[in-house]
């Protein structure tokens, strides 16, 4: 039995376990419903043409983890931002860990989709958000067919989450290949601030594939601030769909930084239904190995006034292949649209590609559009300046690298996150040095 | 300190200098002029170890020690500095933080610990005051929109940092007004001892005026074809370079 057909038959034991009267219960039906129908994406279709899933694809997962395992704090300590307080929710094999988590439910709400999907305090707020922003692509689909468990965070009027929340996802591979499906929902109120970090780590050489659905809300004036540290073991693989809804003056910012695993998809979509919000997509990516990387990126503007601000650099060794396509709409009542795209690449092994690709579809007259894509290499002519007062070759190239990048790490707010993400990429050009710039 | 024997290099396969031989002691300062394409920067760049150049015959020696296997960084850390004719700019690295970086990747090189902040400031502070360097200039991005006059000050900057046994400038002067050039003059001179040497590479005598050489080697295709005293650097501000050219063709 193909993947599929697994999955799709498996849809009938899930119903057995969840309570299928319910608003989000109709939601899965109509999922699953779509998911069958469209099936995984292929190489066919134009937003797929350069990722192939088939082989992760024949993979006999497991898709509902049996058992529950446990993990000291000590072992995972190092993939926590440990440096300050953080509310921080962990789920190993997909089920939530108590013992590595901090929820609260003082003055906002950080806490198990869960429990946010079946206690009744919560109806109005799943009814209005819930799907509401992800769309009805095969992959989103499926992720919503089996959604349960997650983390879901409600920042009321006014108020900012005084501490910033970690999103961790463990995998221990007991079960030979595991199939994980969170799925986060995060509603921002008018005027409410949060910051964001989310990981998927896995802990085993077995394979693991994660098809994640978050879906974000800022209201008005709302700021929500994403991180995601893309940096899993060889084996892990992760299609991360991240759907965001902006009403007017908000501001919402997603920083993709990725590093490590076997396969990563991110498709990052920003809808602006209202004036004056600005989106800010920005990226990091470092692959060596056999890396795949691809961002597709999506950002609607709907309403006049707004921006957008896309950044993406991508630095590819060995026989690593990335991928950008940033597609921006423009419609026709969003006049005055500033939306500005960059993808910047560095190739610094012969065997590793990039396919970068813009995609503007603009119906307003009145807007300032821009996108650039450059590929090159490292500056050989700065690479002997520095070696030349001093700083070995290794050195200069990661110094060269990280200064490449710099400009997008230097938006990250919170200051540790940064460090840590600073001392990744030293770690992954195989250098010790500062990088302090 | 530095002596060359019978140098010839290449650049994809094109001969550029076919058998210099030079000696440089401490304390001592040379200057090597010479026509557009006669091989100046060729050399300098030789000494510093860029790999495109290729050492087809001869030997560098540095402190009795042949340098040929040596890399780039490997002879800036035995104290070989040179200025670049065209400094490379490097963006998101500012000059205090690339400084930073290439004296401990020396000092590590050395076995030596990073050098302490505090030390390492007031070094920053005494250097760019001694070549008038305005602190917000350091906190910009390596010659990154720098006039030419600052790229170069910025140079003798990481010279001063640095302080090398044999520093080469390459046409250090290009690119400079008067004041400017006094400037980087004035410091060049003061970081002078008997221990160490300089090698001013200059296509005009005005440099030359401010900092002064005790030899003056005049290079024309690839060979140094006449060395004299200072006397020499006027000689050739007079007359021009074609009565060599003659002479050597002669």
């Amino acid at each position: 039995m193909d993947l599929k057909d697994k999955l799709v038959s498996s849809f009938l034991a899930f119903e057995n376990k969840v309570d299928v009267d319910t608003f989000v219960h109709n939601v899965r039906s109509e999922a699953i419903k779509i998911f069958e129908e469209k099936g995984f994406p292929t190489k066919k279709e134009e937003a797929w043409k350069y990722t192939s899933l088939n082989k992760l694809l024949k993979e006999d997962y497991s898709v509902f983890p049996k058992q529950e395992n446990a993990i000291d704090y000590k072992d995972v300590k190092k993939y926590f931002i440990h440096e300050i307080d953080t509310y921080h929710v962990v789920f190993i094999d997909g089920k939530y860990s108590s013992h590595l988590s901090n929820t609260t439910h003082d003055g906002i709400d950080v806490c198990l989709m869960s429990s946010a999907l079946t206690n009744p305090k919560y109806r109005l707020i799943i009814e209005n958000h819930f799907n509401k922003a992800a769309t009805t692509d095969s992959l989103p689909s499926l992720n919503t067919a089996f959604s349960q468990e997650g983390v879901y965070v409600h920042i009321p009027k006014n108020k900012i989450a005084d501490k910033p929340i970690q999103f961790i996802n463990f995998s221990t591979g007991n079960e030979s290949a595991t199939l994980l499906q969170p799925r986060n929902l995060i509603v921002a109120e008018e005027n409410a601030h949060v910051q964001i970090i989310e990981r998927h780590q896995s802990l085993t050489e077995n394979p693991v594939l994660t098809n994640s659905v978050t879906e974000i809300f800022t209201k008005k004036r709302a700021i929500v601030d994403y991180y995601k540290i893309q940096n899993d073991a060889e084996n892990a693989s992760l299609i991360d769909n991240t759907f965001i809804k902006q009403q007017r003056e908000s501001i919402a910012s997603v920083h993709t930084f990725a590093f490590g695993g076997k396969l990563i998809r991110n498709n990052l979509n920003f809808f602006q239904e209202g004036e004056r919000i600005d989106s800010i997509l920005k990226g990091v990516t470092i692959l060596g190995d056999k890396q795949h990387v691809d961002h597709n990126t999506l950002v609607h503007h709907i309403e006049p006034n707004c921006e957008s601000h896309q950044d993406y650099k991508g630095i590819f060794g060995d026989s690593s292949t990335g991928v950008f396509n940033g597609k921006i709409i423009v419609e026709k009542e969003a006049q005055k649209t500033n939306a500005f795209q960059a993808n910047n690449n560095i190739l610094i092994s012969d065997k590793a590609s990039i396919n970068t690709k813009p995609q503007l579809e603009i119906f307003a007259d009145d807007v300032k559009c821009s996108h650039g894509c450059t590929i090159g290499q490292l500056d050989e002519s700065a690479l002997f300046y520095m070696q030349s007062r001093g700083i070995p070759k290794k050195e200069a190239k990661a110094l060269l690298m990280y200064a490449f990048s710099n400009n997008v790490l230097s938006s990250v707010k919170i200051p540790e996150l940064k460090q840590r993400i600073t001392k990744i990429i030293a770690n992954k050009l195989g250098v010790n040095i500062g990088f302090d710039l | 300190m530095l002596k060359i024997e019978n140098l010839h290099a290449s650049v994809e396969d094109k001969n550029i200098l076919k058998g210099i031989n030079l000696e440089v002691k401490p304390g001592e300062v040379h200057a090597i002029m010479g026509p557009n394409g006669s091989g100046k920067s060729t050399l300098s760049s030789v000494i510093a170890g860029k790999e495109e150049y290729e050492v087809t015959d001869g030997k560098i020696y540095f402190e009795g020690e042949d340098i040929e296997e040596l890399a780039a960084e490997e002879r800036a850390h035995k104290g070989i500095f040179l200025s670049f004719q065209y400094p490379v700019e490097i963006p998101g690295v500012s000059v205090t933080n690339f400084i930073k970086t290439a004296i401990n990747e020396s000092r590590k090189a050395k076995g030596l610990e990073d050098m302490p902040a505090k030390d390492m400031l007031k070094l920053i502070r005494e250097k760019s005051e001694m070549l008038e360097i305005d602190r917000k200039f350091l906190s910009r991005s390596l010659n990154e929109g720098f006039s030419g006059g600052e790229k170069k000050r910025n140079e003798i900057f990481q010279m001063a940092m640095l302080e090398p046994k044999l520093a080469i400038l390459d046409e250090t002067d290009s690119g400079l007004d008067i004041d400017a050039l006094r400037i980087v003059a004035n410091g060049v001179n003061k970081l002078k001892s008997k221990d160490n040497a300089v090698v001013v590479i200059t296509h005009y005598q005005r440099l030359l005026d401010y900092i002064v050489p005790d030899f003056v080697h005049v290079l024309h295709n690839g060979r140094i074809v006449k060395s004299g005293g200072k006397e020499l650097a006027h000689e050739l501000e007079e007359k021009g370079y074609d009565w060599i050219k003659e002479e050597a063709n002669a």
